[in-house]
């Protein structure tokens, strides 16, 4: 093959992803217009793509429009995420530590112990921990989530982790000792400096799978602990004209995963295959 | 990857004579762990082996006093009750489609994504973004803004065409679940394929190049051997989480129509029929089912990771 129908092919095949990028793009992009039009300009067939922008959609969503205001869910849901975040990242430091640093016998065996718990689906815990957060009165109890997020996040963020410790050189540790540098002085000055992008990208996905968690939230929640997730399964039945309230909603609640997923792009992938793929 | 990756520590061959003070050691070494490792087993193990004692019962919460040991009743029941049997064929289908799809347009735009042109950042990032959507959200916006009979997009752009205006849930309800989850999960599967795609040795490659291999050649004989691994795992984890799926089959069609997969069963039996036997036995069930999808990812999981090791 001659190098220009190289490069001609190289560039029809770039082209192509393009197109397919649009196209996997086009319902967010629609949703985010349709958020700015207003109800009957949402609702029109065939669509209307040049009509006049408005807030309404977002006033409609904040509560200014005569229905429940969305704020509460908005902060459960910010409790819930952050402080399992927090909690996740208090437990699996030092499990890490003890998995990759100062590793314990068998410490791939204990690894795979918390992935396997990874794998038991949700629903298998469900009922139990219904009837148990009803006798004991934990029933809409935003913190009986953020326990439960916790354990859900807990195996991905030591698999993570561990990956991340396990790339500070063992070299560099014995040398920063034989100095006469004690523990914690070694985690601040060459652990910290070398696994803190990684820690970083944990928190981040462990907040994604959190922000996103249902069926606990739904089952496990009513009026007062509600989170945002469940706050949208008010929408599933339509009430009349909604479709901007409806793409409002949709988008502000997923701004924050949108952002947390852009950050932690790099390590993403890692996040999400357990950190099995590098 | 550094050349010490997972190389045990000199400290651990260092031993003191004193047998006390070497179980203090051990101790001192496993204590970071333990915090974790508790946590986990009280959180997930417990509620998990209460779940499997409850499926033994007939048990309606409606009825308390009524409940009573039953052994495999419910067992019997659920694989043998129409609606259950449904759910349980629902889920594998709904699976086996969703994964398959999502895997083969995952490959697609990953081999594209893997070359070099103009903007592959900005493309990389709109192929990533539905991912980035909460589920409900998704599932929401499939059902209320594209398939709307009367104002959905995908309705809308058939407008233009002079094409039919089909009521998309209604008509294909399990189809309509199916596109909005593959959408989702293809840049979960372009994501892990791309990892793959560029952990390839491009030297290798050059030489297969250099010898005269064609572009085809290249693919099946090189990165397709190569990539095998990434698939396994790329369709593990995505039936692990679909298995598991909940929000888009309560959002857009809520169990109705035929659609009702087990985790919605589950749901459903004990949080609106209050069937708290029959809900853990299917829940049972579902987790048998993990554990033979588990079995494989752990298998493949750790290929990987020995190889991750071994390349250390």
């Amino acid at each position: 093959m001659s190098t220009i129908a190289v490069k001609r092919k190289g560039l029809g095949l770039g082209l192509v992803a393009w197109l397919l990028g649009i196209v996997f793009f086009l319902p967010i992009a629609w949703m985010a217009l349709t958020s700015f039009h207003s109800e009957t300009d949402a609702a029109t067939n065939p669509p209307s793509f040049g009509a006049a922008l408005t807030l309404d959609g977002y006033r409609e969503f904040f509560g200014t429009g005569g229905g429940a205001s969305p704020w509460p869910a908005l902060i459960n849901s910010t409790v819930a995420s952050l402080a399992s975040t927090l909690f996740v990242l208090l437990l699996a430091l030092p499990a890490a530590y003890a998995l990759s640093i100062r590793p314990v016998k068998k410490w791939t065996d204990v690894l795979f112990f918390f992935l396997s718990t990874k794998m038991l689906p949700v629903v298998a815990g469900l009922l139990p921990i219904y009837l148990f957060a009803k006798n004991t009165d934990m029933l809409d109890n935003i913190w009986l989530l953020v326990i439960l997020y916790t354990s859900m996040n807990l195996p991905i963020a030591v698999w993570m982790m561990q990956s991340f410790l396990a790339e500070v050189p063992v070299a560099v540790i014995e040398a920063a000792r034989v100095d006469g540098a004690r523990l914690p002085t070694i985690l601040a000055r060459v652990v910290a400096p070398i696994a803190l992008p990684g820690i970083a990208a944990t928190a981040l996905i462990c907040f994604i799978f959190s922000w996103n968690e249902l069926l606990f939230a739904r089952v496990l929640t009513g009026v007062v602990a509600e989170t945002a997730p469940v706050f949208l399964t008010g929408f599933i039945t339509s009430q009349g004209l909604f479709l901007a309230k409806v793409c409002a909603a949709s988008l502000v609640i997923s701004l924050p995963v949108l952002a947390a997923g852009f950050a932690a792009q790099d390590k993403l992938v890692q996040g999400l295959s357990l950190g099995a793929v590098k | 990857m550094t050349a010490t990756t997972m190389a045990p520590p000199a400290t651990e061959t260092v031993r003191t004579a004193d047998p006390s003070k070497a179980r203090l050691r051990a101790w001192a070494t496993r204590a970071p762990l333990l915090p974790a490792l508790i946590f986990m087993i009280v959180v997930t193990q417990l509620p998990f082996v209460a779940t499997v004692v409850i499926s033994f019962f007939d048990w309606n919460s409606l009825y308390p006093k009524a409940r009573h040991f039953t052994g495999v009743d419910n067992y019997k029941d659920v694989l043998t009750d129409a609606d259950l049997r449904h759910s349980v064929w629902t889920t594998v289908l709904l699976t086996v489609t969703v994964v398959l799809v999502s895997l083969v347009l995952g490959l697609l735009l990953a081999l594209l994504l893997d070359r070099r042109f103009k903007g592959r950042g900005v493309v990389r990032t709109l192929l990533i973004a539905p991912f980035l959507v909460v589920p409900v959200a998704a599932a929401l916006l499939w059902k209320h803004v594209l398939y709307n009979p009367e104002y959905g997009l995908l309705n809308g752009l058939l407008h233009y065409v002079g094409g039919p205006q089909p009521d998309w849930i209604s008509n294909t309800p399990l189809l309509a679940v199916e596109a909005s989850l593959v959408w989702q999960w293809t840049p979960f599967m372009m994501l892990i394929l791309l990892a793959g795609l560029q952990s390839r040795d491009q030297q290798q490659m050059e030489a297969a190049r250099v010898d005269g291999a064609s572009d085809w050649q290249i693919f099946r004989y090189l990165t397709l051997p190569h990539l095998r691994r990434y698939l396994e795992l790329g369709a593990l984890l995505g039936s692990i989480y679909i298995v598991q799926n909940f929000d888009a089959v309560f959002t857009i069609t809520s169990g109705g129509l035929g659609t009702a997969n087990l985790p919605y069963t589950v749901y459903q039996s004990f949080y609106q029929a209050h069937e708290n036997g029959l809900a853990s036995a299917a829940g049972v069930l579902v987790v048998i089912g993990s554990i033979i999808i588990a079995t494989f990812a752990l298998r493949v999981v750790s290929s990987l990771f020995r190889e991750e090791v071994g390349r250390a």
